[in-house]
C-alpha cells in the first residue's frame, strides 16, 4: 500500500463530498430538522396522550372546566378532550381509533363507550373508574420518585436521531456510490493504473469517517446550542463509541459496495438492511416488552450497539468499562466486515 | 527486434457468445497498430482483455517478452471508449489525482500543452466539450508516460474538426516513438493514423498487414462514380462494365486514363464525376461483402 495513492483518493472523495453543496447541506440539515421537529412538537410533554370523546359538547376543543363529567377524571394528566354534539358523530371517531375512549357528559350513572380493540381505551376506562372511587376508598400505595433527573425525550431521542443519520451516511455515501461509480466506468478506469483496491477502500472508508464525525461535531454542537443535551458521561467516550459505530457501519458499507453495477438493486439491498436496523435499534421507540426473538434479532445490527452504548455514557453517565461489550461488539464487527469487503471487491462486477 | 506485446489465440467467450475468437498478433515498439472492424467484431473485447481490465477465456498475452506483470499498469496508458471520472474535480485536479497513482509521470505542464488543455484546465471535468474531453482523456492516457498507449475509438462521437485535431495531435504522440494500438471503426482513420492494421469480424482477424499492403492485395482499381442519368440509349455499347447504384452508376477501372477517353468518346458528360481509389473501407467490403458500418 502506497500512502500517495491512498491519500490521493481521499482527498478527491472529500472534494467531492464538499463541493456536492446539495448533498453536503442536507448532511446537516436533515438531522438538525429532526431534532428540531421532535423538540417543538412533543417539547416537555409526553409523547403518550389520550384522547377523550365528550358529548353533548359545543365545540370541539372543550373548555375543560366546564363539563360536567367527574372532577378527578377531568383532572388527570395525559387526557385530551374532544368535544362531539351528539353520541353518533363521537361513536363513528371511535370506530376509527380516532379517539379511545366516549364520554356522555352529566351525573351518574355514567355512560361511556371503549373499544375491546384498543389498548389506549382499555387503559382509560381503567382510569375513568379508578377516577370515580371516592378517596377513601382508594388501596393502600405509596408513590416513590425516581432518584436525579429525569431524561427528556430529546434527550433519548437525539443520540437515536444522530446515530441514524450516522447510519444512512454511512451505508448510502459508500455503498450507493461506490457502486454508482462502478457501473459508469470509474473503477474500471481506477483499475487500469497502479491504485490496488485494498488502497481505493480504504480510502473511501477513512473519508466517510471523517465526513461522519466532522458531521457530528457540526450538528451535535449546533442542536447543543439549542436544547442543552444533559451529558452524564465523558464526551470523549461518547466520542468515541459514534466513532466505532461509525467504523462499523462504513465497514458494513463496504461489503454492500463490493460488488454490483445496478444501482437498482443496491437501492433495494440498501433499504431492506437500513429499515430493520434503523426500526430495531431503538432510535425512535424503545424494545423494551418486544418478544425476546426481537431483541436478539437486534442485536445483529451495529446500530443497536453503538446507540446502546452512547446512551449509557449520555443518560447513566458510564465509562469505558460499563460499555466494553458494545466496544467489543463493534470492534468484532468493523473487522468482520472490513475483511468480507475486502475478499468480495471487484473492480468491474 | 523484440515485440513489444505479443498476443497468442486470444479467446474470449461471454456464456455461448464468442466476442474473440483465436486473436494473435505483435507489435513492434514504435508501431501504431489498428483494430479496424465493425461495431461488435470483438475490437474493444480484445484490447480490455490485453488491458487486464477483463479476464480471457484462453490464450496468452507477453508484454516485454513476459507475461504481464505489476509493472505493466505503471507501464500502459488507457485510453477506454466511454468513461466517467470522478466527480466534482477540475481537469487540473483530476490530472493530479491520477498523477499520484504512478512512479514515474510527465509534468501536467507538459500534458497541457500537448493535449491544448488550458482554456478548461480549471473547469470540472464534466462541463467541457465532446472534443475537450477526448483531449482530456489522452492527457490522462499519458500522465505517466507510458511506453504502450492503447485508444479505443478514440474519435467516436466527434465533430470532423474536432476529429482531424485530435488525429494531429495523435500523430504527435506518435511521432514521439510510442508504440500505440488503437481500435476504430473508421477506416480514413485507421488509414490516416496506423502503420499496420488488422480488420476484425466476427471476433476473428481476417486480414492483417500496413494499410497500404492490404489495399494493393484486397482491393485493386478504381471506380469512376456519376450520375445515371449521363447513361442514355445513345451510349450503349460502351466497352467498359457499369454497374447500377441508386441514382449512380459506377464503373470500376485499373486504367482511370483509358476509361476517360471512353467516356469522352462516347460523348458522355463528366460534370458531377468522381474517381473513388481503394481504400480500407473496400478492403472490408470485398473480405466480407458488408459495409463497415452496417
Amino acid at each position: 500500500m502506497r500512502f500517495k495513492r491512498l491519500w490521493a483518493i481521499l482527498r478527491a472523495r472529500n472534494l467531492e463530498f464538499f463541493r456536492d453543496r446539495s448533498a453536503f447541506g442536507w448532511n446537516f440539515i436533515f438531522p438538525f430538522l429532526l431534532v428540531a421537529g421532535f423538540g417543538i412538537i412533543f417539547g416537555g410533554k409526553t409523547y403518550t396522550e389520550y384522547k377523550i370523546g365528550v358529548f353533548p359538547a359545543e365545540s370541539e376543543p372543550v373548555a375543560i372546566a366546564a363539563l360536567d363529567i367527574p372532577p378527578r377524571f377531568k383532572e388527570m394528566n395525559h387526557l385530551k378532550f374532544i368535544g362531539f354534539p351528539d353520541a353518533a358523530r363521537g361513536l363513528e371517531k371511535l370506530k376509527h381509533h380516532r379517539i379511545d375512549f366516549l364520554l356522555k357528559t352529566g351525573q351518574g350513572p355514567h355512560q361511556y363507550w371503549v373499544s375491546d380493540a384498543s389498548p389506549k381505551g382499555y387503559v382509560v376506562e381503567q382510569m375513568f373508574r379508578a377516577s370515580l372511587i371516592p378517596p377513601e376508598n382508594e388501596p393502600n400505595a405509596e408513590k416513590k420518585e425516581i432518584q436525579g433527573s429525569a431524561i427528556r425525550y430529546i434527550d433519548w431521542l437525539f443520540p437515536g436521531i444522530l446515530a441514524m443519520n450516522m447510519m444512512f451516511s454511512a451505508l448510502w455515501g459508500v455503498g450507493y456510490v461506490v457502486v454508482r461509480y462502478r457501473k459508469n466506468g470509474v473503477l474500471k478506469r481506477l483499475k487500469v493504473t497502479p491504485l490496488s483496491a485494498i488502497e481505493y477502500i480504504a480510502a473511501q472508508a477513512i473519508s466517510r469517517i471523517f465526513l461522519l464525525m466532522f458531521t457530528l461535531v457540526i450538528v451535535w454542537t449546533g442542536c447543543n446550542l439549542i436544547f442543552s443535551f444533559d451529558v452524564q458521561g465523558t464526551y470523549l467516550d461518547l466520542f468515541l463509541v459514534f466513532f466505532l459505530g461509525s467504523l462499523s457501519l462504513t465497514s458494513l458499507g463496504l461489503v454492500l459496495a463490493s460488488r454490483g453495477t445496478s444501482e437498482e438493486f443496491t437501492t433495494g439491498i440498501l433499504n431492506f438492511i437500513s429499515w430493520p436496523m434503523m426500526f430495531l435499534s431503538e432510535v425512535w421507540f424503545s424494545l423494551e416488552g418486544a418478544p425476546q426473538w426481537v431483541k436478539t434479532f437486534a442485536t445483529i445490527f451495529p446500530l443497536t450497539h453503538m446507540l446502546t452504548a452512547a446512551r449509557k455514557v449520555m443518560h447513566d453517565g458510564a465509562g469505558l468499562i460499563q460499555i466494553s461489550p458494545e466496544i467489543m461488539v463493534l470492534s468484532m464487527m468493523t473487522l468482520g466486515f472490513l475483511a468480507l469487503g475486502a475478499a468480495l471487491f471487484s473492480w468491474n462486477k | 527486434m523484440e515485440s513489444i506485446l505479443k498476443v497468442k489465440n486470444l479467446v474470449k467467450h461471454y456464456r455461448s457468445v464468442v466476442a474473440v475468437d483465436g486473436v494473435s498478433f505483435a507489435l513492434q515498439p514504435g508501431v501504431c497498430f489498428g483494430l479496424l472492424g465493425p461495431n461488435g467484431a470483438g475490437k474493444t473485447t480484445t484490447i480490455e482483455v490485453i488491458e487486464d481490465v477483463i479476464l480471457p477465456t484462453a490464450g496468452e498475452i507477453f508484454y516485454k517478452g513476459a507475461p504481464r506483470g505489476p509493472s505493466f499498469r505503471e507501464e500502459v496508458g488507457i485510453q477506454f471508449q466511454s468513461t466517467a471520472l470522478l466527480n466534482f474535480l477540475t481537469v487540473r485536479e483530476t490530472l493530479q489525482t491520477f498523477k499520484s497513482f504512478f512512479t514515474q509521470t510527465a509534468p501536467i505542464e507538459e500534458l497541457v500543452e500537448l493535449c491544448r488543455l488550458g482554456e478548461f484546465l480549471d473547469q470540472y471535468n464534466d462541463k467541457i466539450s465532446g472534443g475537450q474531453r477526448q483531449r482530456f482523456l489522452l492527457a490522462l492516457a499519458l500522465i505517466n508516460r507510458p511506453e504502450l498507449l492503447f485508444l479505443d475509438e478514440p474519435s467516436t462521437g466527434l465533430d470532423p474538426q474536432a476529429r482531424r485535431n485530435l488525429w494531429d495531435l495523435i500523430q504527435n504522440i506518435k511521432a514521439a516513438g510510442k508504440t500505440m494500438i488503437l481500435t476504430t471503426h473508421y477506416m480514413e482513420e485507421a488509414q490516416f493514423l496506423c502503420d499496420e492494421v488488422a480488420i476484425m469480424d466476427y471476433g476473428k482477424i481476417i486480414v492483417q498487414g500496413t494499410p497500404e499492403a492490404l489495399i494493393r492485395q484486397h482491393s485493386s482499381g478504381t471506380t469512376v462514380v456519376m450520375p445515371r442519368d449521363r447513361f442514355t440509349p445513345k451510349t450503349d455499347g460502351f466497352p467498359l462494365p457499369v454497374n447500377t447504384v441508386k441514382n449512380n452508376v459506377e464503373i470500376k477501372t485499373d486504367d482511370v486514363n483509358q476509361c476517360l477517353e471512353q467516356l469522352i468518346a462516347f460523348g458522355i458528360d463528366l460534370s458531377d464525376m468522381t474517381v473513388r481509389s481503394p481504400n480500407l473501407e473496400s478492403v472490408f467490403l470485398n473480405l466480407t461483402g458488408r459495409q463497415l458500418r452496417e
